[in-house]
């Protein structure tokens, strides 16, 4: 076979391309003909395809994550925004942290160990590209109905490779999320969050500078692995002799990313890196010319220097493919050996494949002949971009007009006293310690808070005990019955959970989940979402610092529920003053922050009880949510309180059983005069959260929250062993536990 | 002046940050220790952290035993240096035969991470004696392969010889027989176990307890009392 040079291409204009096959349209080919002024060779062809694939360049989505953008509220925390590996918020003392949440959808269904594992590894190397420390991780799951056949297939390889991965490279998994509903089946979503921690001067970017500078590829030899659309351009270019279909789907060395992160920190604590980029989706094609895009110059690359895995790969394959665990540096020459030695030393393979050129191309060579030469902003950051249709679907008049607020309530005390065992054990409302202790929470030794707690929170300096909380929430029941609230529901649940521990949120990172951008009605979706989160951010006044996009989660016609997930990012001074959730001391007062009203709508009520999905979300109120969070922040910081828990799916009942397992103590609840026992329980009204309070600081509590105008009522006090809500039904913790605890590891294990 | 305590980083070590801030607390001076590095810097003991040395890959510690680190640690234990292994440092060592038996992966095939009840068997070792025969503690415990075997012989004889240190309470998480969680070698001054003290120091992280601080203070007295 001949290789398909510049010049080759120059002389053979008229050859038929695989582009369709790639996934490119009949216009974007065209398009990049024009730039080229040529047809392009296979290996820019591959480039090309990979990184106008919608998950690389947001072709769909960008018109929308503008926004995220333009309606940035003003942040003297932001140090890096969005368009980097990952954004880097100022969270004082000279400490800066990073953070991003990632989806890894799609191959954690086909296969569920090896997709979520390097979902993990993924994310990690984001955040170690900004010159971090790892120091946290998290992952928000969704699954089908948790007694579908598949759900057994699914979870429990996606948890054991979140596990096999992370507890491997030795960060703690703090937090994340559980939920099933037959939405997700065929499209489970996978998404990982990583935190990291550096100090302001640390900071690195992804960007090729300064001719003359050396790139250098290193961590794992390039294999055949993560090769997709490229297998049908690998059987129709190249000869039979090997394999030609190649394992869609990464497959992951936890052990190797571990010694990445430490050899990669080692190296940037002697400085010898000027831009630095890991190696994830699109392979060398996206570091190479991200790097060359957003830097002054050129980049020449010698291809054939890579280290490989398997010596039969094609020079298309080896720009396409996805191996894990590898980073690509610009170093100066002077500290190239250097450089090499600390690789030596974590027997990390490292290679020099290229340099930093004065020019304006990036160029690509195999044995002295050139089989790139492209601009590499039109490859990295000028890709298409589609204004796709969108319409509110027919649907979603009726699907609101179906109140639920109008089912059947329970009318006996006896009655709402089953329907809470039946809610509070349902695999959603139920705990989720039997997937949680697969995952190690205490390596690193700074691990503050973990789940089932509302936020994870870590030290971050052992000295001054300043610390970081984050926690991420989403609801797809509610974003399906209006995604612009919902969307806002998601980024208000994080932020109150970050401020019930005690620590003040600063900026979000968001993973948006959706069917396909071609439906009208999945594209009206994902409008209003990113709209709905652009405005909540606004309001609160904490900026995006990047996320993902993850689209055509749908199998046929049916798109999964509209699920923006957000991940807020907050800090704390004292991790002292930490407030857990735990109600842990008799005789403490539980008082209820915020205004109940009768909202079940997309409720976890309406879901176990009735099989319903209908009506309007809860009402946001975001000027709410931030006075909540001032209160509840202030509190933790003046010792007022012992104990809080946010309100959300499951309501009032579900936070109340939570808190009171985690202490082992019971609570007497009082059901306030005017209000009804079951919307009491159940409702569940945004803005609202829990905490106990002891007697001695009431007075002051109280003080605080009638000058500030929060409305708090006192509805009960920890006590004893039994759930007691008075005049209607009583619980003993022995029952609760048994219901609460026993549901996934019956399902599951 | 306090004795210096090495704690040796193999590629794929996870915990040797952590143990080393143990060591800190406790008042002694923590001393990096390389795999590759022979010399132990005239430490006074060595602690072999937990982690996936080598990625666990083989079997757990069965490459790292190998480091030329272990060839002078093997040989310094043999005369009477206090070593201690957490987890993969444990595992390490039964491959090293420094301590008898093997692990096994959980029975119940899945990592697990818990706050784990464990009962102090033997007071006596150089790692255990700020503790009293049978005080009960709390520690985390976060493994795969983390069930201990050995054949019945070895066993009785372990029993016999009080050198079972710590046995699971409660709960026996891994299937590990005889509820065994730590053992020491004869002389007392090798000590492994699957769980981790050294993520039990601190009021403020971990499980909140510090029931894992008495490992530290033991050999802190023991060798500056020596």
């Amino acid at each position: 076979m001949t290789l398909d040079t510049v010049k080759h291409a120059n002389e053979t204009p008229d050859v038929d391309q695989p582009w369709a096959e790639l996934g490119l349209k009949q216009d974007e080919y065209e398009r990049i003909r024009a730039i080229l002024g040529r047809r392009p060779t296979g290996a820019e062809l591959a480039m090309y395809s990979v990184m106008w694939s919608e998950h690389c360049s947001y072709k769909s989505s960008k018109v929308h994550l503008r926004q995220f953008g333009e309606k940035a509220p003003e942040n003297d925390a932001l140090l890096v925004g969005i368009g980097e590996n990952a954004g880097v918020v100022d969270v004082g003392q000279g400490y800066a942290v990073t953070f991003k949440v990632e989806s890894h959808n799609h191959p954690s269904y086909i296969e569920p160990y090896q997709g979520a594992a390097t979902g993990v590894g993924g994310i990690v190397r984001d955040i170690l590209a900004m010159g971090a420390r790892p120091v946290a991780v998290m992952d928000p799951l969704r699954f089908g109905a948790a007694d579908h056949p598949d759900t057994k297939r699914v979870l429990p390889g996606v948890v054991a490779g979140i596990g096999g991965y992370g507890n491997c490279l030795g960060l703690p998994n703090i937090g994340g999320e559980v939920v099933f509903d037959s939405c997700y089946q065929g499209n489970p979503l996978v998404n990982a969050l990583c935190v990291g921690v550096m100090k302001h001067e640390d900071i690195h970017l992804a960007k090729a500078s300064g001719a003359g500078n050396k790139v250098i590829l290193y961590g794992a030899r390039t294999g055949g692995d993560g090769i997709g659309g490229v297998s049908v351009l690998a059987s129709e270019t190249f000869d039979d002799s090997k394999p030609t279909k190649r394992p869609a789907v990464q497959v992951g060395d936890p052990f190797q990313e571990k010694l990445l992160i430490e050899c990669t920190l080692e190296i940037f604590r002697e400085d010898l890196v000027d831009g630095i980029q890991d190696l994830g989706g699109a392979g060398l094609s996206c570091a190479t010319s991200e790097l060359a895009s957003a830097g002054s110059g050129g980049m020449r690359v010698e291809l054939d220097r890579v280290h490989l895995r398997d010596a039969t790969l094609s020079p298309e394959e080896i720009l396409m493919s996805e191996s894990q665990e590898r980073m690509c540096a610009i170093v100066e020459p002077g500290k190239v050996d250097r450089f090499l030695e600390i690789c030596e030393k974590w027997d990390v393979i490292a290679t020099v494949i290229g340099e930093v050129t004065d020019g304006e191309r990036l160029e690509i060579f195999w044995h002295g002949e050139q089989i790139v030469d492209v601009p590499p902003r039109t490859v990295a950051h000028e890709g298409p971009v589609y204004e796709r249709p969108y319409a509110r679907p027919d649907w979603q008049d009726a699907l609101q007009a179906d109140d639920a607020n109008k089912l059947a309530r329970p009318e006996t005390a006896e009655e709402l006293r089953a329907q809470v065992l039946k809610v509070i054990s349902s695999p959603n409302q139920a705990s989720k310690s039997w997937i949680t202790d697969q995952y190690d929470r205490f390596v690193q030794g700074n691990t503050v808070l973990a789940q089932p707690e509302d936020s994870g929170m870590v030290r971050v300096d052992e000295d001054t005990n300043l610390g970081v909380a984050v926690a991420t929430d989403g609801n797809g029941r509610y974003a399906k019955l209006d995604p612009y609230a919902g969307a806002q529901l998601a980024l208000a649940e994080s932020y109150r959970n970050v401020a019930a521990t005690g620590a003040r949120p600063l900026a979000i990172s968001n993973c948006l989940n959706f069917g396909s951008p071609e439906d009208p009605a999945v594209m009206w979706q994902f409008a209003e979402a990113t709209r709905g989160l652009a405005d909540g951010c606004l309001t609160l006044g904490t900026p995006v610092t990047g996320g993902n996009v993850s689209l055509y989660n749908q199998t046929g016609e049916t798109a999964i529920h509209p699920t923006p997930v957000v991940a807020v990012l907050g800090v704390i001074d004292d991790v002292n003053r930490r407030t857990p959730m735990a109600f842990s001391d008799e005789g403490h007062l539980l008082y209820l922050l915020g205004d109940t009203k009768e909202e079940l709508g997309g409720s976890a009520w309406s879901q176990v009880v009735h099989d319903h999905l209908g009506g309007l979300p809860p009402a946001v109120d975001l000027d709410r949510e931030k006075l909540l969070a001032e209160i509840l922040i202030a509190a933790s910081r003046d010792g007022m309180i012992d104990a809080a828990h946010d309100l959300s799916d499951g309501g009032l009942i579900q936070a109340v059983a939570e808190s009171c397992l985690r202490g082992g103590k019971g609570a007497r609840i009082i059901v306030p005069d005017d209000m009804d026992p079951f919307v009491f329980l159940f409702s569940e009204s945004a803005g609202r959260a829990v905490v106990a309070v002891p007697r001695s600081e009431e007075l002051r509590f109280n003080d605080m929250c009638g000058a500030r105008g929060l409305p708090a009522t006192r509805i009960g006090v920890v006590d004893g062993e039994t759930i007691d809500v008075q005049g209607q039904f009583a619980i003993p913790l022995t029952e609760l536990r048994q219901a609460h605890e026993a549901t996934i590891p019956a399902l599951l294990a | 002046m306090t004795a210096r305590v090495g704690v040796v980083t193999f590629p794929g070590t996870l915990d040797d940050r952590d143990t080393q801030r143990a060591v800190r607390i406790a008042g002694l001076e923590p001393v990096p220790l390389w795999h590759r590095d022979k010399d132990l810097k005239q430490v006074d003991a060595v602690v072999l952290p937990g982690g996936f040395s080598y990625g666990d890959y083989l079997r757990a510690g069965a490459i790292s035993r190998f480091s030329p680190v272990m060839e002078t640690v093997i040989e310094q234990a043999k005369g009477g240096m206090p070593v201690l292994g957490i987890c993969n440092g444990f595992q390490v060592l039964t491959e090293t035969h420094l301590l008898p038996g093997a692990m096994l992966r959980n029975n119940h095939l899945h990592f697990i991470c818990r706050d784990q009840k464990l009962r102090v068997e033997n007071a006596d070792t150089a790692w255990t004696a700020d503790y009293e025969a049978g005080q009960e503690i709390s520690v985390p415990l976060k493994n795969i392969d983390g069930r201990y075997v050995a054949d019945e012989h070895t066993l009785d004889e372990l029993e016999a010889e009080g050198r079972v240190v710590f046995r699971y309470l409660d709960v026996n998480p891994n299937g590990s027989l005889r509820d065994i969680a730590g053992i020491t070698n004869a002389a007392g001054n090798v000590v492994g176990l699957m769980p981790h003290p050294e993520h039990a120091v601190e009021p403020l992280v971990g499980t909140g307890r510090t029931d894992g601080l008495g490992f530290f203070t033991s050999i802190l007295k023991k060798l500056v009392n020596a």
